[in-house]
């Protein structure tokens, strides 16, 4: 038995997964879809209104890079005149000072622009793009403007020491919030995991630089850190909760109850061209697959803890255990959790220069053998 | 500010705030035209029942905390 459901709270809509960056943690599938089959303007539209009659609040607009679709500026008003809260995820590549003029102008509410490192060598050894100048323009632009802005800066092993170039980045930004968001081990970062996970070390020196910041910037930025889950004592309540808070589309329309959903095997999505939202949200298979507890094993089933972490992240199951329905291995309590000890002790074991020894833990010098997320056709 | 099921929300990146009874009050004063003290006299009044100097520091408290929250600035008054 399913539980009922809530309203949705949150569409994540990936607007297209083309992209002027080759992340090699980018969030999106391994497999991305091409430009042809996207949603049309029209379709985007209806999904906003129906989205806001579900009772949704939020839109993130994401990708690939949201700006890549020529009419972006349309959607953002389109959703903003649903009744959505607007926000803007993007690289802030294909910028220009006139497009921002009318997103703003569109009603957008908030922009959060991605960062891939402090100095532009990083930047673009991650990126596998020269971007890191333009992000910096346009955080002037933006600075303008009375709309939320968020900087967000993706944290992992070969971005990690850069943690006070990035303060002053911050510093001088003006933003209301910084997330310093550690990279999850999905997708394209599970498959180049072995060069980002950071070693013990250098989370626990970047966990205390952040707290003094934290309390250094209070009332002016809110600084946000999201630990990699592996480091973890307790897994994160992954997307709030399988169907209990947010809908995912992607460009060509399936809605997933989170970015990796596709992974999972046996699970078929239903598409916004063919059946209504909130219909999909109620009573499509996908979103009642792991809503609720009825699917749970016994470690989350008697645990405390499963009304707060609702037995953590499905795909990150699938991934290290071999089964989506396991306690996310992340848990200390979980049956599986020596596997994510065992990559931990292999990261930190084989990065350390030896005990006591006073050579930096990691090799930045070394350039790894990437996977780069590629552009789609 | 939004609606969800006739709840009255604040909408700010990522994060909603419900919206009840007093913090409705309060929030739909920072329109950029009231001061704290006009907010603060205009609940006071509101509350009548309530000691006003404890609806004038519970005031104080949530713009704190709105404000630390990110969800709203303060703007030096007219001279």
């Amino acid at each position: 038995m399913s539980a009922t459901p809530n309203n949705p709270l949150a569409l994540v809509a990936e607007l297209t997964h083309r992209c002027p960056l080759h992340c090699v943690y980018c969030s999106n599938p391994l497999e991305l879809q091409s430009r042809g089959n996207e949603l049309s303007t029209e379709e985007w539209s209806r999904v906003f209104q129906e989205a806001a009659a579900a009772g949704v609040l939020q839109a993130d607009f994401t990708g690939g890079e949201p700006l890549a679709r020529p009419d972006i500026v349309e959607l953002v008003r389109n959703a903003r005149s649903a009744g959505l809260y607007v926000s803007l995820i993007t690289s802030g590549l294909p910028l220009d000072e006139i497009k921002l003029d009318l997103l703003v102008d569109a009603g957008l509410d908030h922009f959060q622009l991605s960062f891939q490192g402090a100095r532009e060598a990083t930047a673009s050894d991650i990126s596998g793009t020269k971007s890191h100048q333009q992000k910096l323009r346009v955080l002037q632009w933006v600075k303008r403007y009375r709309i939320g802005l968020t900087l967000n800066f993706v944290i992992h092993r070969r971005n990690i020491h850069e943690l006070e170039d990035m303060l002053a980045i911050v510093d001088d930004s003006g933003a209301g919030c910084v997330e310093f968001a550690s990279v999850q081990y999905y997708g394209w970062a599970f498959a180049n995991r072995e060069n980002l996970l950071p070693t013990r070390e250098q989370l626990d020196r970047c966990v205390d630089l952040l707290g003094r910041a934290e309390e250094r910037l209070r009332g002016k930025t809110r600084v946000v850190f999201v630990v990699p889950d592996y480091y973890a004592k307790y897994p994160k309540p992954c997307v709030g909760g399988w169907g209990r808070k947010l809908m995912l589309i992607q460009p060509n329309g399936d809605a997933l109850p989170c970015h990796a959903a596709q992974i999972i095997p046996g699970l078929t999505f239903e598409n916004v061209k063919n059946r209504n939202l909130r219909d999909i949200w109620d009573h499509s298979e996908a979103f009642q697959k792991f809503r609720g507890e009825g699917w749970m094993q016994e470690t989350c089933k008697s645990c405390d803890r499963r009304s707060q972490d609702f037995g953590g992240c499905r795909c990150q199951a699938l991934l290290l255990a071999g089964d989506a329905t396991a306690t996310d291995p992340v848990c200390s309590l979980a049956p599986q959790r020596p596997k994510v000890d065992a990559i931990l002790t292999h990261i930190n074991v084989a990065r350390s220069g030896g005990a006591g020894s006073a050579s930096p833990a990691v090799d930045t010098l070394t350039k790894p053998a990437w996977l780069y997320r590629p552009n789609p056709a | 500010m939004g609606e969800n099921n006739n709840q009255r929300v604040l909408l700010m990146p990522e994060r909603a705030l419900r919206l009840n009874g007093p913090s409705l009050e309060i929030v739909s004063r920072c329109d950029g035209n009231h001061t704290v003290v006009q907010i603060v006299a205009e609940l006071q009044k509101l509350y009548a029942k309530a000691e006003p100097h404890k609806v004038e520091q519970d005031i104080l408290g949530y713009l704190q905390l709105l404000h630390n929250q990110r969800a709203l600035d303060f703007e030096p008054g007219a001279p």
